[in-house]
């Protein structure tokens, strides 16, 4: 008898301790045999680990720096001229898991062999602060390693230059990408309703937020959809608030006034029928379908990447079918940053690497042509905007995108940051969904948005409201 | 002497062939156990990449645990887990009875005791995968269902309380009833056929014969399966957890316990996530006390099944 208790006890405490587990880190990656080189830079190690999301960064390295000889068959080991391995570690965004593993071995980062450390890892704009904060200490700043921003990335857009910064102003991250953000619309949709396609004429049409309601009207009476979610111009108003949502030390979230604005609007555009109401925010099969040929949708709101990396591939017409034109609001979204890591042991390499990708005007202009990136060089962008020739791109139609790209780009004032921004952007259009969606009141998805953030965020004391 | 010494024990070669377990238990599953409920005592969280605590805080993760939505996540898990059971049992009694009745005759029994477990095998996850996609906005049921002009506009499935809910209990049924079927079957049988004959002889008819002889005489099983398939229902979380995004959408109406949990290891919320499953671990126990009682009462018809069929439950 008392066996089977036990062993019921037991059963049970397994069952608990399999919950547990789940924070377990396994990702530890395993050194292959690494083959030593006979000619190696003096005191560099053998091996650059490099963490990243996607293969965004790892084709742009490929196809720009000079030094890269070859890489192994899966892409996981390229290997350097002189014999260094560069290690591209790539754990996927979602659920956060990417930022889950690189913690994890920044974590380590002291205690781990000089092969296994981190030497070049990647951040997005939502939680660059998190990694470029002076405290935590993760990313090298530029200066350390031997670049002078001042000089050596003079050319480069100077918000890029301000969100890689940390809260005294020492940069300590840099990007070959700017994401200016563009409204792009179907062009046979534009012809049935206004009866052109002409981005200069549609411009005029959605050049700020009131005409841009007329438009909508206009759109609506023909059966069309003017944007598919509420969640595709949270950008444009999240991105121009006044203060961080989070001030530095801080641990009172403050909600901007623009983000309540976007609630006021997203719920008048849906209940008056512009938005599609069966898309529930971005990133799902909805959503994706919602660019495909059937779909009733006008536009979308995308920076460059937006539209190479994710309108492309779901759209199932021919090419040339969409165009591009000026926004209602500028607007910047997204941006990679590349990071050198503190403790690693190839300081010389980091440092060429982030040269040939994020300053070498050169290099930018060919992964612009390559890979339609807005890249981070105001010179070179300028030329873009006027070379009709080189920079046509086929998809949409022979348009040259940069010309409507610059002037965006220079008139983006980049937001305030904060350490929370990824969860608050995430939460704040998770919990009013369901206010969009007539299932709760407006009170009652501010009480789920200050239940959420601090399950997400257990240090948050306060959440102050706008008015 | 003699004698004494030429006895062997086999008992310590018993001992080393089950140390492997107990090495694995011991490292694998009872140190996380006991330091979840260490760090549940303890303040003990990430903020960005800076580690915070662990400080001991005495009680006040449970407090707040408390004055949380905690007992509302109970409730969702809860009526989740019912929306489930309820169809499962009775279709699984239902089955059971009619696979084993001798007198119908089913061919092919082997072949629908496989397929009806099938379902069990396939991963929740991916179960609830295919189900968010069978069931989206745009997806392929509301296209049907268009198409044969059932309804005219989609059908929000999982914008409801109602379908969110039913598309959750409709998966925990599909998956389950198969193996509770099968429990139940490998009970029936093993009540003695000369009951049911000697039933039959004096003129009980099926239904009877279901109410009065089966039905009582696997309640052990029954409350077995019952209390087995909570504590697997406590844990709940896979289904919902993809069906919504994580999100228990809508108005946090189908969020359970678990992925409450889980939400707080978002921010590695060691000691609050900790506390949380100690909640749980205690619910647990006391569920499993219950079923310990009743699989092993005073009851003497049938020993024997109850200690086999625990052996091939695990939940359900």
């Amino acid at each position: 008898m008392k066996k089977k208790y036990m062993s019921i006890l037991l059963t049970a405490a397994l069952a608990v301790g399999a919950l547990t587990g789940c924070g377990a880190n396994d990702s530890k990656q395993k050194d292959s045999d690494t083959k030593k080189a006979d000619s190696n830079n003096d005191g560099e190690g053998k091996v650059i680990n490099i963490y990243s999301w996607n293969d965004e960064f790892y084709k742009r390295v490929l196809a720009v720096y000079p030094e890269v000889k070859e890489t192994s068959k899966d892409g996981s080991v390229t290997t350097l001229k002189d014999g260094t391995e560069i290690h591209w570690i790539i754990n996927p965004n979602q659920d956060g898991v990417y930022q889950q593993k690189l913690d994890e071995a920044l974590l380590n980062q002291a205690d781990a062999a000089a092969d296994d450390k981190v030497d070049i890892f990647l951040s997005e704009t939502d939680y660059v602060y998190k990694y470029t904060d002076a405290e935590a200490d993760a990313a090298i700043p530029l200066k350390d390693l031997g670049i002078d921003p001042e000089k050596d990335l003079a050319d480069q857009y100077s918000f890029t230059k301000v969100t890689a910064s940390d809260e005294y102003g020492v940069q300590r991250g840099s990007t070959w990408q700017c994401c200016p953000g563009l409204l792009v619309y179907r062009r046979d949709i534009a012809k049935k309703v206004f009866g052109t396609d002409d981005p200069t004429e549609i411009g005029e049409k959605v050049k700020d937020w009131n005409v841009m309601e007329e438009t909508a009207k206009e759109l609506k009476a023909k059966g069309y959809y003017t944007f598919a979610s509420y969640a595709d111009t949270f950008r444009l108003y999240g991105n121009s608030i006044d203060e961080p949502w989070v001030k530095a030390g801080d641990t009172v979230i403050k909600i901007d006034q623009k983000i309540m604005e976007w609630v006021d609007n997203s719920k008048k555009w849906l209940d008056a029928g512009y938005l599609n109401k069966t898309v529930k925010g971005q990133w799902n099969n909805d959503w994706n379908q919602a660019m495909g040929s059937k779909s009733k949708v006008f536009a979308f709101l995308f920076p460059a990447w937006g539209i190479d990396f994710t309108l492309k591939p779901n759209w199932d017409g021919d090419n040339g079918a969409w165009a591009v034109t000026n926004p209602p609001q500028e607007y910047n979204w997204g941006g990679s940053y590349v990071h050198a890591c503190t403790g690693t042991d190839n300081p010389q390499h980091v440092k060429d690497i982030i040269l040939a990708v994020t300053a070498n005007k050169d290099n930018l202009l060919k992964i612009s042509k390559d890979y339609l990136d807005y890249t981070n060089t105001q010179s070179g962008m300028k030329e873009a905007a006027k070379d009709n020739k080189t920079y046509a791109s086929e998809f949409l139609g022979g348009q040259n995108s940069f010309e409507y790209f610059a002037p965006v780009a220079e008139n983006i004032k980049i937001a305030p940051l904060s350490a929370y921004d990824q969860g608050c952007v995430e939460l704040i259009q998770n919990s009013f969904t369901d206010y969009f969606q007539g299932k709760v009141a407006f009170d009652k998805a501010k009480t789920n948005f200050e239940t959420a953030i601090r399950e997400r965020y257990p240090e948050i004391t306060e959440i102050q409201w706008p008015k | 002497m003699k004698k004494k010494r030429k006895s062997i024990s086999y008992a310590k070669w018993g001992y080393i062939f089950i140390l492997p377990f107990f090495a694995s238990f011991f490292i694998f599953s009872f140190i996380p156990l006991a330091d979840t409920i260490r760090y549940s005592f303890f303040e003990y969280y990430r903020s960005g990449i800076k580690e915070i605590g662990p400080n001991f805080v005495g009680m006040e993760n449970y407090v707040s645990l408390l004055e949380s939505d905690m007992l509302k996540y109970a409730g969702n898990t809860i009526i989740l887990w019912v929306i489930g059971f309820i169809p499962q049992i009775v279709i699984a009694l239902l089955l059971a009875a009619w696979f084993v009745d001798i007198r119908l005759k089913i061919h092919a029994k082997q072949f629908f005791k496989v397929v009806i477990y099938l379902p069990n095998l396939i991963m929740a996850s991916a179960f609830a995968m295919l189900f968010f996609t069978l069931f989206s906005t745009n997806g392929p049921i509301n296209e049907i269902l268009m198409a044969i002009k059932i309804i005219k506009e989609p059908i929000d499935f999982m914008g409801s309380i109602f379908g969110t809910r039913s598309l959750v209990g409709l998966m925990n049924f599909l998956m389950w009833f198969g193996n509770t079927t099968i429990m139940l079957m490998a009970a029936i049988m093993g009540i003695s056929t000369d009951i049911f004959e000697a039933s039959e002889l004096d003129g009980c008819n099926s239904i009877q014969r279901f109410f009065r002889i089966t039905l009582p005489l696997i309640r052990p099983i029954l409350a077995y399966t019952l209390i087995t398939s909570i504590i697997g229902g406590l844990q709940m979380f896979d289904v919902p957890q993809i069906l919504t995004n994580g999100q228990g959408r809508p108005d946090r109406t189908s969020m359970t316990l678990i992925m409450f949990l889980n939400s707080h290891l978002k921010s590695k919320n060691y000691g609050m996530a900790g506390a949380l499953s100690v909640y749980l671990f205690i619910v647990s126990g006391i569920l499993c006390f219950f079923v310990y009682r009743m699989t092993n009462g005073n009851n003497s018809d049938k020993p024997g099944i109850s200690a086999k069929l625990r052996k091939r439950a695990r939940r359900g």
